[in-house]
């Protein structure tokens, strides 16, 4: 048979989970990690960030409108995937995850980008004409409140929503890791460490995408490097680099010495198949190389401009190892039979309903809907908070 | 401008969109799960008819020896007497729905061979033969007959 | 109000609400009776299915058979809802036996070179293990897959999503994707016969008896004096599925 090694049983030639659910929990999990870096500030008083406040909530609404298409595009029946809010079969997974991902983007991230622009929408209501004029209108609800007294409502709902929103996004994204992580038939999937190894790329990912986004816009728009946030931002993203790296660590070298059954199956697939993603662009070019760019920032004194790129560079092989990392959990773990006996190989095609092109489609269309909310919910220079509180 | 909820007046504006939305998912409820979902656990228990309403294109040997009795009486004279009729001839509901339409008779050499070729690791109780060693070119039925297959 | 009355208008308007609910509930219970039908009664059955690896001789009349009696592709890969493997197993090394099983062996199985000394070759046959506690019906997110009253595991055609978690979740990848339908398939222990007193198609095509259907509330059945007179065992019984495909001479390099 094709690109069969070994003996898989007959049902396993074909994979069932294809790019587009690789790229699923790297989407949620951009959302989950911009949020935090949000969340860096509202809720933690990180003032250093605060320039990157109100882009990293609209990168994740971007990119949180968009997590359902992979899937709804893999379905063999998307018009019936309603039914998981009608019948959710409350044992497994996948079904609260619909109310999980409701909850996020109404209660959280809605919510907390309503309050906080609503100063700003009133303001846009009142200045502008025709069309425009009945948009913002729509989103401010109608109602014209801008008082200080309904500023410091605003402000004080605002925080609690970020604080019930660092568990939801928790939530979010633990969720989908738990999603592989409780399939006791595939060894590569299940342990415990999956939410929470999903979860810390997740927040890796999330804030060097912020970060990558926010340099690139602020280069675009010709303004100077704020650098006092660019370098709070690398630092954390350092710290939880180093976390997430532990983790991945620990449940490797934990199978290692366990040494099961599907150790064999597994080792032998990561020195063959595996090999590229998982070795070289992973653990090396994904994580050895970028911690290595911000470590050495953080012990030795370095200019600015060198800073800035050393920056964008560790951010973007960051988005490229963590996006392999994806592809390495869900792609990596049907690559070989629950025989253990056998491998097959991933085909992905090109322009067909599940290939690579509408991969890069709905990779770019956040992007292009972040162009959309930025015209029309700038975050830049936005509300004053201070206004509110004095 | 504070008006009767104080300034809470857009905070109740938007918790009645989602109280309102709320509603809506509780009407759609309602009308879209079918009366059967939950019935005997957690599925419609109308599925259960959905399969049992397939039709059958096997249909037993009782059936077939019900006609076809004199073929019966020969296999029971021989190993074959364990081997139902549609082990061989394929299933038989066309046939019993319209005697015409016959059974179809396989080529018998790669029929018989699949269960009786040696070498491919079949137990000791199976008789088998390394076809062309055995027979050249000759099929199977030639000299044997399929129901009584020792003379 | 003077007491009384208030407790009389309390129990009037709880005996309309109680009253109303349970009329609603009701048409929902009556609206779903599907399985009292006169010859049948779900409730006295547990299907099962003995695999005796002693007697397969790897013909595939069981894939065949299956194959036309239930309309499953046989153009289309990876399509099975039953397969034989061929084990080849070397008396020194058990941990990796050579294992085939072309096609599903919907063609019985080609010759092999050999087999050497001190290699035994056996056939299993899989199937749906029909698990009690089957981790493919846990995982369906909109109640798509079940387990029946009688034990089988049904797909229902109409509420699949075509998800494939199940697919994942089975630990013997007995499910597929039909490419027709979009939805999940797999052996269905051919309810639809089991049901009017046929036997499955598998079983009635295996020449040799090595596929046998059980049914495990049935005290006349075979099976109890079957299970009590032979070793038999399931497939990856660490996983705890509750399977019921019972396997006689099951080596234990089966995978």
């Amino acid at each position: 048979m094709q690109g069969v090694e070994g003996f898989i049983y007959p049902n396993e030639l074909e994979l069932q989970w294809s790019v587009l659910i690789v790229l699923y929990p790297y989407i949620t999990g951009l959302v989950a990690g911009a949020f935090i870096l949000a969340s860096l500030e509202r809720v933690f008083n990180v003032a250093a960030v605060r320039p990157t406040y109100r882009l990293a909530l609209l990168t994740a609404l971007a990119f949180l409108l968009v997590a359902p298409l992979p899937l709804q595009m893999h379905l063999g029946h998307p018009e019936r995937s309603f039914n998981m809010y009608l019948t959710p079969h409350t044992e497994s997974a996948m079904a609260m995850f619909g109310f999980v991902y409701l909850w996020y983007l109404m209660a959280v991230l809605v919510l907390e980008i309503w309050f906080d622009y609503r100063r700003d929408l009133v303001l846009a209501w009142r200045a502008s004409r025709g069309w425009k004029r009945r948009l913002y209108g729509a989103l401010t609800l109608w109602s014209d409140d801008i008082s200080p007294g309904a500023l410091a409502v605003d402000d004080r709902i605002g925080r609690i929503i970020t604080i019930v929103g660092i568990p939801s996004a928790f939530l979010l994204h633990g969720y989908v890791g738990f999603i592989f992580g409780s399939v006791k038939a595939n060894p590569w999937w299940s342990t415990p460490l999956m939410p929470i190894v999903f979860l810390f790329s997740a927040i890796v990912s999330g804030i060097a995408l912020v970060m990558v986004l926010y340099m690139t816009l602020t280069w675009i728009r010709r303004l100077p490097m704020d650098m006092r946030c660019v370098d709070t931002i690398a630092t954390y993203l350092f710290y939880m680099f180093i976390i997430d790296f532990s983790l991945e660590l620990l449940d490797l070298i934990h199978r290692l010495y366990e040494a099961d059954e599907s150790l064999r199956a597994l080792d032998f697939m990561v020195k063959t198949r595996l090999f590229t993603s998982q070795i070289v662009v992973q653990i090396l070019l994904g994580t050895l190389v970028p911690i290595a760019l911000l470590a050495f920032v953080q012990l030795k004194r370095v200019s600015a401009a060198w800073r800035q790129s050393i920056y964008v560079t560790a951010g973007l092989l960051t988005l490229i190892g963590i996006f392999a990392m994806r592809w390495n959990v869900v792609i990596g773990g049907q690559l070989f039979s629950k025989s253990f006996l056998g491998y097959t190989t991933y085909k992905m095609e090109f322009a067909t309903r599940e290939g690579l092109l509408p991969a890069i489609l709905v990779m770019l269309l956040p992007f292009v809907i972040l162009a959309v909310l930025i015209r029309v919910l700038p975050p830049w220079g936005g509300q004053d908070r201070t206004l509110a509180e004095g | 401008m504070s008006g009767r909820f104080g300034h809470y007046g857009h905070v109740w504006r938007v918790a009645g969109l989602f109280v309102g939305g709320f509603a809506v998912f509780l009407l759609l409820r309602v009308a879209l799960i079918p009366a059967d979902f939950g019935a005997y656990g957690f599925y419609r228990a109308g599925a259960l008819d959905d399969v049992r309403a397939q039709p059958a294109a096997y249909v037993g040997q009782d059936t077939c020896i019900g006609c076809h009795a004199d073929i019966d009486e020969l296999r029971q004279e021989a190993r074959h007497a364990k081997v139902a009729c549609e082990a061989c001839h394929g299933p038989a509901a066309r046939h019993i729905d319209d005697v015409s339409i016959a059974p179809v008779i396989a080529d018998a050499r790669p029929l018989c061979l699949r269960c009786h070729a040696a070498g491919t690791g079949k137990p000791d109780f199976v008789p088998a033969v390394a076809a062309d060693d055995h027979a050249g070119d000759l099929s199977c039925v030639e000299c044997h007959n399929p129901h009584r297959p020792r003379y | 109000m003077p007491q009384d009355r208030r407790a009389f208008l309390k129990d009037t308007g709880k005996f309309i609400v109680l009253t109303g609910a349970a009329s609603v509930v009701w048409d929902y219970v009556a609206a779903g009776a599907p399985l009292q039908s006169p010859d049948y009664d779900a409730f006295e059955h547990w299907w099962g299915m003995i695999l005796d690896v002693e007697k397969c001789i790897g013909c595939g009349n069981c894939v065949r058979a299956c194959k036309a009696e239930n309309d499953v592709p046989t153009d289309e890969p990876g399509c099975y809802r039953t397969w034989v493997e061929r084990y080849q197993v070397s008396s020194d090394d058990m941990d990796h036996p050579i294992v085939d099983s072309p096609d599903g062996a919907y063609d019985g199985f080609p010759a092999i070179d050999g087999p050497g000394e001190g290699v035994k070759v056996f056939f299993v046959p899989k199937l749906c293990n029909h698990c009690a506690h089957s981790p493919c019906v846990q995982v369906c997110p909109v109640g798509a897959t079940f387990e029946s009253p009688d034990g089988v595991v049904l797909v229902d055609k109409d509420r699949c999503l075509g998800c494939r978690y199940c697919v994942q979740a089975c630990p013997y990848s007995c499910r597929y994707i039909d490419p027709r339908t979009h939805t999940v398939d797999k052996c269905t222990l051919c309810y639809h016969r089991i049901t009017k007193g046929l036997t499955t198609a598998c079983c009635e095509a295996c020449p040799t008896g090595a596929r046998q259907l059980v049914d495990l509330k049935n005290p006349d059945d075979p099976v109890h004096e079957f299970l009590r007179t032979h070793k038999v065992h399931v497939l990856k019984p660490q996983m705890a599925t509750g399977a019921k495909a019972y396997y006689n001479g099951l080596d234990g390099s089966v995978r």
